[in-house]
């Protein structure tokens, strides 16, 4: 008997048993749907935050200060400006607060900084000027707001040369800065910049706990990451007190925790995929015992055991392979819909697409030998007496 | 003398049953020629099931020797019996056993199928044999949807499909109406008459009457003629 007869003789089985059929299906149809959702989900996740990461720049270094025992003061931040490879540095103080003009009221996160936070994260001027360094050496109550916080409180008009009140204060808007979209759940565009100066007097800090720099070129990025330590070493003793991390660092911790959710939810998905080939064998046990007769009258007819098993096998990895066929389809149908109501980047492989599809028929024909075997190994005697 | 097509000597069968050796076939010496028609009759119990399996091959003997068609398939393994089956022998049951999700074609086609015969060959040869049992118009039809007579014609059709050596009949009437039991054994002597060798198993003497020779088995002993 050839194979082709064979699958024939499997998909006329299937078909007349619909409602069996796709209750078979629907484990490896599960799993295999949920590998590549997940896997298109995660894998989309993972390049986003890449994307995002890329974006700040890739000369960014960006220091953390943990001790608040001994302050880090501007004096020493110009000491880490003349480091090697530094081209520039920029202190940051961050802290939400409320906005308010008119009778529109909303809050937003407050970014101190210096001039050239600017270049070091890239960022343009849209309308008006970015903070200087006057600002900041006389302490003025200027603020450049983020596009998405320009048009929340000033709508279609220009806010520029107009007060907006923060916490209180008014303070003048000097500049718009350009739409950059978001970082990792932070948007630079529903936020404001003040002067550094002006930020600690409204957060009523004195000293500073986190800055960027620039390295002058992406080669000399760990060049200047030793030259920034070897500054902070000069203050801080213990070097758990501070952290230096470039984007790359963050990029490979980024990556780190995706692809260890990815493995995580892909392993589940295996498991269900497995759980799936145990529902196939369960089925074909129990198909096998209902056609003992029909396999007696076979043997008698002049079946070997090679055709009966090859029957069952064809079977169960016809079986297998339309649950994973549906399975895919429903994965990449889940994804893109996850895509469209989620707004997340998903990221389709092909081969990791492949690989979950001929998993699935390995898991039936595995799970289909021993129902096959069984079924072979029936006597024709035996199975003809049965009703 | 016509050419022997089956040649049992000295075979014996025995099965534990309960602890208790039942003698299912006690030296049992059968010949029967090619053509024939010959019928064996015994009460159940007698052994002539265990005598259908075995001269079907369904079934090995525990000792003696036993001929089909010339070649010894009393040592023979498992696939080679299946293999002879296949090409010697066509079986006729009392409950037809036809395959109940294939059409009355597929089921002819089935010994075929097993033998490895190209598609298109295979549906013109059971086309044929639907034709010659008198069923050309119900190719299509399953067996749900035929009376017991015409699935009993399917099943003779399916035994002719793979040109065996013999018919092998168990109870061919059993199921069925006087009347269609009739016109099955009037089939079934028809085809003898045209040189196909029968072999039919019944404990019914009237469909007996119809073979040209009638063996009878006792408590796994054989003897010629009706002595029931």
């Amino acid at each position: 008997m050839n194979v082709f007869t064979s699958i024939k003789m499997a998909v006329r089985n299937i078909q007349g048993n619909k409602l069996r059929s796709f209750l078979t299906m629907l484990g490896i149809i599960i799993g295999v749907g949920s590998v590549i959702a997940l896997l298109a989900i995660g894998q989309g996740s993972s390049k986003s935050v890449a994307d995002s990461v890329n974006s700040l720049g890739t000369n960014l270094i960006t220091v953390n200060i943990t001790n608040t025992d001994t302050y880090f003061t501007m004096d020493q931040l110009k000491q880490v400006k003349q480091a090697t490879g530094v081209k520039h540095v920029a202190p940051v103080l961050s802290g939400r607060n409320t906005f308010q003009k008119g009778s529109t009221s909303t809050t937003a996160s407050v970014t101190g900084t210096t001039s050239s936070y600017l270049s070091i994260r890239q960022m343009t001027v849209k309308e008006g000027r970015f903070i200087s360094s006057l600002d900041e050496k006389f302490r003025q109550k200027v603020v450049v707001l983020g596009s998405d916080l320009a048009t929340t409180l000033f709508e279609n008009q220009s806010p520029i040369d107009k007060y907006v009140r923060i916490d209180g204060a008014n303070y003048l808007v000097v500049g718009v800065l350009n739409s950059k979209g978001g970082s990792m759940g932070t948007s630079s565009d529903d936020a404001a910049f003040l002067p550094y100066s002006t930020a600690q007097r409204l957060q009523q800090t004195t000293y500073i706990t986190q800055f960027y720099a620039q390295a002058e070129n992406q080669q000399s990025v760990n060049l200047a990451m030793a030259a920034i330590s070897r500054v902070m070493s000069e203050t801080y003793s213990d070097s758990d007190d501070y952290s230096v991390v470039n984007q790359q660092d963050v990029m490979e911790a980024m990556r780190a925790v995706t692809d260890s959710m990815t493995m995580l939810l892909t392993g589940i998905a295996g498991i269900s995929l497995l759980v799936g080939g145990i529902g196939i064998m369960n089925i074909m046990l129990v198909s096998v015992t209902e056609r003992t007769r029909e396999i007696g009258i076979r043997k008698a007819i002049g079946a070997k055991r090679r055709d009966i098993m090859l029957q069952f096998l064809i079977e169960s990895a016809v079986l297998s392979m339309l649950g994973g066929l549906c399975g895919a389809a429903i994965g990449v149908l889940t994804a893109k819909v996850y895509e469209l109501t989620a707004g997340a980047t998903i990221v389709f492989s092909l081969p990791i697409m492949t690989a979950a599809f001929l998993f699935s028929a390995i898991v039936g024909i595995i799970f289909g030998v021993f129902p096959a075997y069984k079924a072979s190994k029936l006597k024709p005697i035996d199975a003809l007496r049965t009703e | 003398m016509t050419e022997a097509i089956i040649t049992m000597k000295a075979v014996e069968k025995t099965y534990q049953l309960g602890g208790q050796v039942v003698h299912a076939l006690n030296r049992i010496h059968l010949t029967i020629e090619e053509g024939a028609f010959v019928s064996i009759v015994g009460p159940s119990g007698s052994g002539k099931s265990t005598l259908m399996n075995i001269i079907g091959c369904l079934d090995k003997p525990d000792s003696g020797s036993y001929v089909l068609g010339g070649s010894a398939v009393d040592r023979l393994k498992d696939r080679d019996l299946a293999e002879i089956r296949n090409q010697k022998i066509g079986f006729i049951f009392q409950n037809f056993n036809l395959l109940g999700k294939m059409t009355a074609l597929e089921n002819v086609e089935l010994p075929l199928i097993y033998r490895g015969v190209k598609t298109k060959e295979r549906k013109a040869r059971a086309r044929e044999c639907l034709e010659a049992v008198g069923l050309k118009e119900r190719a299509a039809h399953r067996p749900n949807q035929l009376s017991g007579g015409q699935q009993q014609r399917v099943a003779i059709a399916r035994a002719l499909a793979g040109q065996p050596q013999i018919l092998l009949a168990d109870e061919p009437t059993g199921a069925l109406d006087s009347k269609t039991s009739d016109d099955i054994m009037a089939l079934l002597t028809a085809l003898n008459h045209q040189g196909r060798t029968i072999v039919l198993i019944t404990h019914d003497l009237e469909v007996a009457r119809k073979a040209t020779r009638t063996v009878s088995i006792r408590d796994g002993k054989l003897q010629e003629g009706e002595h029931i």
